[in-house]
């Protein structure tokens, strides 16, 4: 588990990407409806960072070629993307964002 | 409308499949392709499949239960010759003729060539799979002496995956600046940095009068006299729509199929899309090709609708949108840039490569354009205005 930030610094509608004491960069999400939310942060298409994408409820659309992602379960909703990124778990402690990365394979 | 064929296995081809399918066709679906292979991501091409890191294999755009429950039939390896409206025909090079009620045109774009280099081996094209793997083979064939004919995005893509390979790239091209037209002045001047930037040798200015070399290429002779040194050279100058197959049908031919903004042809039962297709575009203000992988994506739709209603759908609602990766630098593009316009950097800084930039006309943006910014990029290509309103506000 790692502190990430504090939830001041992941406003709603932001998104922050994390890349230290994790196997692969990971991508969190603070929706506007105020979930947090925790994905692989590169594209199940190409090299493209979801960090990066545009927030759309609980959807992530990807920069590159605009691949729609479930934050809730890590599956495209459309093309080009068509396989899942994993999610991983993610909570708020005591105004800390707090994540457990999964191992192994997308849901 | 109980049968429907679609003219063009590429992505425009497929996702007009899909969208059949997605508005609710149950009939017939027929595939005409001229190369063998199911739909494939044309993009990495002159990138990461050129460089030798990701196989066919990886560039597939469908998979088998997708293509299950498509339902069409994908036929392959054999292009279309001609098409007879009042027949409802569509001819295939091999002679066959299909009895069709719509028609989707998506047979897309051939790269132009240089009749100088006609039948000289070495020289290439890059369009199809087939084209990257004949050069791919070259490149990684010990360590030729690599030209390339034309600084617009393939051209600089296929010189910057060159130069990854480790080999010694010269970039020739005709204009003063490259992709002025596209990006305006000083963003042209600065897609010609990225190839100083990386001591890739790039001459500007420069025409190409010829060739030497009798089976085999071996130099490339410039207006100004000089001569390349050349064991492959790769030209990419730009792509003449394939509408060769549609003279004499009644399909309106200009530099593409002449459309309206759903698509529709001038023939009933018609339609066309992606880069073949010629419709009028809110964000250039006149009639445009655009030849973009998202377009092939979202224009089917409105193509679909079209066909299928008999009446003319609304067109994609968002900016024409372009990508290119050359030089570890990702370059998005959204909108149109009108002659003459500069972009304004919002965020970022030319000179480390990192920046987003808009074009302005009377105030309004028009278009975006960023180097590794695709967060900004995202947030400022939702807030295009077409070129038009611009002017009309
Ligand atoms: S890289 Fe994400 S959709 Fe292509």
């Amino acid at each position: 588990m790692i502190t990430v930030c504090r939830i001041e610094d992941l406003p709603p509608g932001e998104s922050i990407r994390v890349t230290e004491g994790v196997p692969a960069p990971v991508a969190l999400f603070h929706t506007e409806e105020g979930e947090v939310y925790a994905i692989d942060d590169t594209c199940s298409h190409q090299d493209a960072s979801l960090s990066d994408g545009w927030l759309e409820g609980c959807y992530v659309e990807c920069p590159l070629h605009a691949a729609f992602f479930d934050l809730r379960t890590g599956a495209p909703t459309c093309a080009p993307a068509k396989f899942p990124v994993r999610t991983h778990q993610v909570s708020v402690e005591n105004g800390h964002v707090l994540l457990h990365v999964s191992v192994g394979e997308p849901a | 409308m109980r049968s429907v064929t679609v003219v063009g296995a590429s992505l425009a081809g497929l996702s007009a499949v899909r969208a059949l399918r997605a508005e609710g066709f149950e009939g017939d679906i027929t595939v005409v392709g001229k190369e063998l292979h199911l739909p494939y991501d044309r993009p990495p091409l002159s990138k990461d499949f050129l460089k030798g890191d990701v196989d066919a294999g990886s560039l597939a755009l469908s998979e088998p239960d997708e293509y299950e429950d498509l339902e069409a039939t994908w036929l392959l390896g054999e292009g279309a010759v001609g098409l007879d409206p009042a027949a409802r025909t569509v001819t295939l090079s091999g002679g066959r003729e299909l009895r069709t009620d719509g028609v989707v045109i998506a047979t897309g774009a051939t790269p132009r060539t240089l009749p100088a280099a006609d039948g000289l081996a070495g020289v290439h094209t890059l369009r199809t799979l087939d084209d990257a793997l004949a050069l791919r083979a070259e490149l990684r064939d010990g360590m030729p002496r690599v030209v390339v004919i034309g600084a617009g995005f393939i051209g600089a893509e296929v010189a910057s995956t060159a130069h990854r390979l480790g080999l010694h790239v010269t970039v020739v091209e005709a204009q003063e600046v490259p992709l002025e037209r596209q990006l305006g002045r000083d963003m042209g001047r600065l897609a010609a940095a990225l190839h100083s930037d990386h001591g890739v040798d790039l001459r500007c200015g420069t025409g190409v009068t010829g060739f030497s070399g009798d089976r085999r290429v071996t130099g490339v002779h410039l207006a100004d006299g000089r001569v390349l040194p050349a064991d492959v050279v790769v030209i990419g100058v730009g792509v003449r729509p394939a509408t060769d197959w549609l003279i004499g049908s009644g399909v309106d031919l200009d530099d593409g199929v002449v459309c309206d903004s759903g698509c529709a042809t001038a023939v009933p039962g018609v339609v066309a899309v992606g880069d073949i297709a010629r419709c009028p575009n809110p964000f250039t203000g006149r009639h445009a090709r655009i030849e973009h992988w998202s377009n092939a994506n979202e224009q089917s739709r409105t193509a679909v609708r079209t066909l299928l209603s008999g009446t003319s759908a609304a067109p994609p609602a968002t900016a024409p949108y372009f990508w290119s990766d050359q030089y570890g630098v990702r370059i998005q593009l959204a909108g149109h840039v009108p002659a003459g316009a500069e972009a304004r950097v919002v965020e970022g800084d030319i000179d480390s490569r990192s920046f987003a930039a808009v074009y302005e006309v009377a105030g309004a943006p028009v278009a975006a354009v960023a180097m590794n910014r695709p967060k900004l990029f995202n947030r400022l290509r939702r807030r295009l205005t077409p070129a038009l309103a611009a002017v009309g506000s």
